[in-house]
């Protein structure tokens, strides 16, 4: 490895306030209106197909760690799996993954469809793609889901998963060129209002030291009231929106559980999914299953910053000591109150709303990051400052000026849509225009999406100029293994074999085997630490030679 | 790559441009201030991006299971 100039390559970051380890998950609702009976796993395929096709940037078969490859293996096998298998989802290790086989293809679409095709021999749709910014883009269950690069703080989590967004409509466009196949849209949202929702998931990296129970008792009161600022909003109550009205989660009612292992059934508040793609015994993913898809940028940002912040709390154990009677009911009760007056009973026996949470919350973090330094304007983190301050503004805002919070929070602004379309055309909640309102707020597609024409009036604050998510569909985070990972697909892709979160596997000439690199750590394999090898090699061999050959793996 | 692939020509445009549902009846008292103005011109301009036929659309938005 070249020297580290920065003190925190590689290192760790400071601790106390809202910068973390940290990613997003998207699975997108999936619908091809001129084809409605599609297989929805094959159209995903189509979605991932086609962005290969866009980039042309060889696709590496995600590595899960079940597939523990060594050096030993023989070529052929890594081969066969990266190249015709699909992967399940990377924290579903025990699934069987989904295969989409010449036949399947073929019963979707036709034979010579599939003779057209012909992009891999063996005629299987490419499920899963590593992508140049460290991403990862494949079919989970029967959605496309975009995986965000590991980042360190929220305004790069919103970039990396707003990132997302334009990684698929890239694809959803390259569908719609192709006169051969029906286009598909693309929602980024979370049910499709009959029963099914698909989930947005946030992961955090944790010491392994904080007890489970602390970040149980801690986190739940936060979930069941942070939705007021993330809420995407939602025509209908109940699963299947048997009951007419409006409210402000889209997941809320999907939950009924406290805390479990699930993530399609029975679904909890906290997961209890516990796959670190890291050092296990240093760090745990805290798997967050709670969240509503977000387009709203100051909605995303607050997610993942105060998220973030509320975990600095747990480990410091200083996180608000309340606890929510029946936190289920709870949860849904605040998610169907939009007028954010009802009152949660505490165990202790105070009655609180949502926003008296969400400050007690807000106060806590606010003490630690004056403690730790970390929040200070100038002298702070960088990102601890602006989350406090932000999440205060919010707030107020919700208590007293809900016109204003409707420019940053999501189910706000489409609130204000529906309730216009209900006062100009004297609408009942269950009439369908208003669903539509509500399901095309979430097209990608900046023409159709409706929360891109708020944006593009300016409806909507922004937390980044647009150039900057543009560039993170290509670029990967400057800070984390997954500059490692996005530089070593766009610089040396026709190598690489397989990638996986915690490792990058390449077949180069001249090497009798597969060359595994472990990234088991999450801030190695930085710019800081490994920019100047990737400026130094155009081929993967001599590259690997200095990383393999005099130095060791970014982690072993 | 996704940038140059945006700045594409789209290639549904006329579709799109089919798209435009019956407009509904204006509102008979029109008195605008700054805001209310706004919004009809905002959802003027919505009414030309929704999908038409709006009950078939939505009830045709099946979704598989997902986590």
């Amino acid at each position: 490895m070249t020297a580290a100039p920065e003190p925190a390559a590689g290192g760790t970051l400071p601790a106390g306030g809202a910068m973390r380890v940290m990613g997003a998950e998207t699975e997108y609702g999936i619908h091809a209106p001129s084809a409605p009976s599609a297989n929805a796993t094959m159209m995903s395929a189509r979605v991932v197909q086609a962005y290969a096709q866009v980039t042309r940037q060889r696709a590496a078969g995600g590595a899960e760690t079940r597939w523990d490859y060594t050096d030993e293996e023989p070529l052929h096998d890594a081969r066969g799996w990266t190249v015709d298998r699909s992967s399940a989802h990377p924290s579903q290790l025990t699934d069987q993954p989904p295969v989409l086989d010449a036949e399947a293809v073929a019963l979707a679409y036709g034979r010579e469809e599939l003779e057209l095709d012909g992009q891999d021999e063996s005629g299987t749709l490419l499920m899963n793609m590593v992508l140049g910014n460290g991403a990862r883009l494949y079919v989970d269950h029967a959605h496309p889901e975009y995986s965000s690069p590991e980042v360190t703080n929220p305004r790069d989590a919103v970039k990396w998963d707003a990132a997302g967004d334009l990684v698929a409509l890239a694809a959803v466009r390259r569908l719609a060129a192709d006169p051969d196949l029906p286009p598909v849209n693309l929602y980024k949202n979370n049910t499709d209002n009959k029963s099914v929702s698909y989930g947005s998931h946030e992961n955090y990296l944790m010491p392994r030291s904080v007890p489970f129970g602390d970040i149980v008792r801690g986190l739940t009161p936060f979930f069941v009231s942070r939705q007021i600022m993330c809420g995407s909003g939602r025509v209908g109550i109940g699963q299947d929106s048997s009951t007419p009205g409006f409210q402000i989660s889209q997941r809320a009612d999907f939950f009924e559980a406290e805390v479990g292992l699930e993530t399609t059934i029975r679904r909890p508040i906290i997961n209890t999914r516990d796959e670190p793609h890291a050092t296990a015994d240093k760090y745990r993913r805290l798997h967050v299953i709670i969240g509503d898809a977000n387009l709203s940028q100051v909605s995303n940002y607050l997610k993942f910053g105060t998220t973030a912040m509320v975990l600095s709390l747990i480990e410091a154990g200083l996180a608000p000591k309340v606890e929510v009677f029946e936190p289920v009911a709870a949860l849904q009760r605040v998610s169907h109150d939009t007028t954010l007056t009802a009152k949660l009973r505490l165990l202790d026996g105070r009655r609180v709303t949502a926003l008296d949470l969400q400050w007690m919350y807000h106060e806590a973090a606010a003490k630690l990051a004056q403690d730790t330094g970390v929040g200070d304007k100038v002298d702070g983190d960088g990102h601890t400052h602006d989350v406090l301050e932000r999440w205060a503004a919010v707030l107020t805002q919700l208590d007293n000026d809900r016109a204003a919070a409707a420019s940053s929070v999501e189910w706000l602004a489409k609130l204000s849509l529906l309730d216009g379309y209900r006062e100009r055309d004297g609408l009942e909640w269950n009439d369908a225009r208003l669903g539509l309102v509500d399901l095309q707020w979430a097209d990608i597609r900046p023409e159709k999406g409706l929360y891109y024409r708020f944006l593009a009036r300016n409806r909507m604050q922004r937390i980044l100029e647009d150039a900057d998510i543009a560039a993170g569909v290509s670029e990967p985070p400057a800070d984390t293994r997954a500059f490692f990972r996005g530089r070593c697909i766009s610089s040396f892709g026709k190598d690489v074999v397989g990638a996986s979160w915690d490792s990058v596997i390449f077949d180069v000439p001249g090497y009798g085997r597969l060359q595994r690199v472990p990234t088991r750590e999450p801030l190695r394999g930085t710019k800081a630490l490994t920019g100047a090898l990737f400026e130094r090699y155009r081929e993967a061999g001599p590259f690997l030679a200095e990383l393999l050959g005099h130095n060791a793996p970014p982690a072993a | 790559m996704a940038g140059q692939e945006q700045q594409q020509p789209q290639s549904r445009d006329s579709q799109v441009e089919e798209d435009i549902p019956e407009a509904p009846p204006a509102p008979p008292e029109a008195q605008a201030s700054a805001s209310t103005e706004g919004v009809d011109d905002l959802l003027d301009e919505i009414d030309g991006v929704l999908e038409s036929n709006a009950e078939e659309f939505v009830r045709a938005f099946v979704q598989k299971g997902g986590q």
